[in-house]
């Protein structure tokens, strides 16, 4: 029977099964090559940037290339090494160097990311450089005494290869002690944790109210008939595919001191001419507006979920006798969940890395993670900027996964 | 849902109850977006309602913010308003030149975004497709990682495209050609998106079926599938149209003084003196989302009439 089977061929000869494989790779072979040049496309001006960019929180020769001999001596000398005449002769051969080059503060601005302060430290001592005599220790010491500092001599050995985790060291509030060691910094300087444990609980709150106000009217238009409820779409749709920056200043139009709320709270004797509630370009302002944004991702996953629940469950709870909260909860809710999942993952994952909405109405204490990222991007602190996004990334991509792991990207709709 | 005639008195009142929420939250939806309406005509340069304005005084009301954009960055604003006057406005009005480069930008991004989107959705809907999943999760990817993310690797990308392959080319940013590869990227999952949602309901004896009478592949994909699925592809290319023309982050970064767009006019508007004329711009580009939407309504029961599914 086998091997009548195995001798079946085709026309032209050829046994089938080897037939049916080259057919099935050609099919394979054809529908890849449909995909290819978007892939291609998406790789290059996507993925390769992007990966090119978080190099740089890992990367950065700033140091390293200005200062080859305190390189060498390094090299040499491990760490724990007393920093001797040696060492202060290398320090002094690459001030001079960096004077010639002209890439002190280049040098200088490297070691000031772990040591804030340093700076100054480069640029004036290498303008003096190339008058030093030995003994170099005693000569640089002269000339400022923080040359005597463990610390600097701990940043300089780290920074003397251009590969290095400062920033990202930097990015969890941490910093390198004196031996060598890693210790947290003081309390009063931890920001960039505290930043993304901020952002995620924003983000948990607009989330949380996006879900409040979807779930009443996403079933109200899934209960609703079609001609309704198509009807009332449109005030979901209308704002998804409004500009976001015209939302935005509608809100700020509506919600600022002199603003529509405020005008129409003082007109109703809620609250005096001098009692105006400030509403925007503070936390309270990004939380308002960005949960206008995303309400709608939030209604359509929920309403597609929602529409496909049989009415007849809970007409069987209640003639069964459960009240209509217990149907509700024990009958309607459970059947929701994947809609309240997808939905609430989705307007988590955009809330998180979101920008625009919180640098126009967030105030000071209204800025996410994605606002400080451009504020070192605007400082050309490239690499810590290239850090933070890697560590912010990261998060976004495990919800990215558990997205798709849960939901599936090809159930994702709009409109 | 109409309240059954079992329902208590306390059902009767949480029936009402529902309603007025759900009134609120539509209320909450919808009322930012047509509040810019009735401002942007505002005779005075305020952001609220002033007392003629409530009292509908014809005073209160004035097209002066609408004239603002057409005079504002114009070398002659005051010259009488002739044929040398319009060619003013349009060469050199800071709006106009915005309002051209937004659309130039948004019709090549959209058209890149269209054709390697539809080409690749075709793909992925077979089921002969290799890592689908995967390659599917890259290509949405551009729509859930952080814009912020996004525009500063572009940003260093832009600055010297050559360099992973170790030599200087030049450079893409303050080029056109870089916000268009930009916005192409970024449009790009909601083609996918799109496309493949109508492809599912394709039927795919009738290419095969086009194969078996002799037509080349080409000439099935061009005489029966788009026509098929012609309604998804345009609705995906009004969604990359809008991602472009709506997008700021990515031009922020990348684009120079040369490629401003109204989204980047807009946040200079907002960050620095907001005037009403923003509010000007905010009505037309709402006019111009309605008309999109209704397009977009239009193309998605055209696409369920001719797939014969029924709208539930």
């Amino acid at each position: 029977m086998t091997d009548a089977y195995s001798q079946l061929t085709t026309a032209d000869g050829r046994p089938l099964k080897a037939a049916l494989a080259a057919a099935q790779a050609r099919a394979r072979r054809r529908a890849f090559l449909l995909v290819a040049p978007l892939l291609l496309f998406v790789v290059v001006t996507f993925i390769l940037p992007i990966g090119q960019m978080l190099q740089r929180s890992v990367y950065h020769d700033g140091f390293s290339n200005s200062a080859p001999a305190l390189g060498e001596w390094f090299s040499s000398h491990p760490d724990g090494s007393d920093f001797d005449e040696s060492a202060y002769a290398a320090l002094a051969s690459d001030l001079a160097l960096m004077k010639k080059d002209k890439t002190a503060g280049e040098a200088g601005t490297r070691i000031n990311y772990t040591v804030p302060g340093t700076r100054s430290l480069f640029t004036s001592s290498a303008r003096g450089a190339d008058k030093l005599e030995p003994p170099y220790k005693e000569a640089l010491l002269a000339l400022d005494a923080k040359w005597g500092e463990p610390v600097i001599w701990q940043a300089m050995r780290e920074a003397s290869s251009p590969w290095t985790s400062d920033f990202y060291l930097i990015a969890t509030d941490r910093q390198r002690t004196a031996d060598g060691g890693i210790e947290r910094v003081p309390e009063n300087e931890r920001i960039y944790l505290w930043l993304f444990g901020k952002t995620f609980i924003l983000s948990g709150v607009i989330t949380f109210l996006c879900l409040i106000l979807a779930f009443p009217i996403a079933h109200l238009l899934a209960t609703l008939p079609m001609s309704k409820s198509n009807l009332l779409m449109i005030l979901v749709l209308l704002p998804f595919w409004t500009s976001l920056l015209v939302r935005t200043t509608s809100w700020i139009v509506l919600l600022q001191g002199q603003g529509v709320v405020n005008n129409i709270l003082v007109s109703l004797g809620v609250i005096g001419d001098d009692g105006r509630i400030t509403m925007i370009y503070n936390q309270t302002g990004t939380i308002i507006v960005m949960t206008h944004i995303l309400l709608p991702f939030m209604v359509l996953p929920l309403y597609s979920v929602m529409r496909t629940i049989k009415p007849s469950y809970a007409r069987a709870a209640r003639s069964l006798g459960a009240t209509s909260w217990t149907t509700f909860r024990r009958i309607y809710l459970p059947q929701t969940l994947p809609g309240i999942g997808a939905g609430a993952l989705l307007t988590f994952i955009l809330a998180v890395g979101y920008y625009i909405t919180p640098a126009l109405v967030g105030g000071a204490d209204g800025q996410l993670i994605s606002n400080l990222i451009q504020f070192h991007m605007s400082k050309s602190n490239w690499s810590l900027a290239a850090a933070l996004s890697a560590m912010l990334l990261a998060g976004v991509l495990v919800l990215y996964w558990l997205y798709d792991r849960l939901v599936g990207i090809d159930k994702l709709k709009l409109g | 849902m109409a309240l059954p005639v079992y329902a208590d008195p306390l059902e009767r009142l949480w029936y009402y109850t529902y309603h007025v929420i759900c009134v609120a939250i539509f209320v909450f939806l919808i009322s930012p977006i047509l509040i810019v309406m009735p401002l942007s005509f505002n005779a005075e340069p305020y952001f609220t309602f002033t007392q003629k304005m409530l009292t509908f005084d014809p005073e209160g009301y004035s097209l002066r913010w609408y004239d603002l954009l057409l005079t504002h960055g114009m070398v002659a604003p005051d010259a009488p308003r002739d044929s040398s006057w319009w060619e003013d406005v349009w060469a050199n009005a800071a709006w106009v030149k915005a309002a051209k480069n937004s659309v130039i930008i948004g019709f090549w991004s959209t058209i890149v975004a269209t054709v390697l989107g539809t080409l690749a959705a075709l793909g992925l809907s077979r089921s002969e497709m290799p890592y689908r999943r995967l390659i599917m999760a890259v290509l949405i990817s551009p729509m859930i990682v952080p814009i912020i993310i996004i525009a500063t690797g572009l940003f260093f990308f832009y600055s010297n495209p050559c360099s992973m392959l170790g030599f200087e080319c030049g450079r893409l940013t303050s080029t056109y050609t870089g916000v268009v590869l930009a916005h192409a990227t970024l449009g790009i999952p909601f083609v996918i998106i799109t496309v493949t949602a109508t492809l599912i309901g394709f039927d795919q004896s009738l290419s095969r079926a086009a194969a078996s009478l002799g037509a080349s592949p080409s000439r099935t994909f061009f005489k029966v599938v788009l026509p098929l699925i012609l309604p998804g592809v345009i609705s995906g290319a009004l969604f990359a149209f809008v991602t472009s023309f709506d997008e700021v982050v990515a031009v922020l970064f990348i684009a120079g003084p040369d490629q401003q767009t109204i989204p980047r006019q807009m946040w200079n508007g907002i960050r620095e003196a907001i005037s009403p004329a923003i509010l000007s711009v905010a009505t037309i580009l709402v006019l111009i989302s309605i008309a999109l939407l209704a397009t977009v309504e239009l193309l998605r029961r055209r696409s369920e009439r001719i797939r014969g599914v029924t709208p539930q």
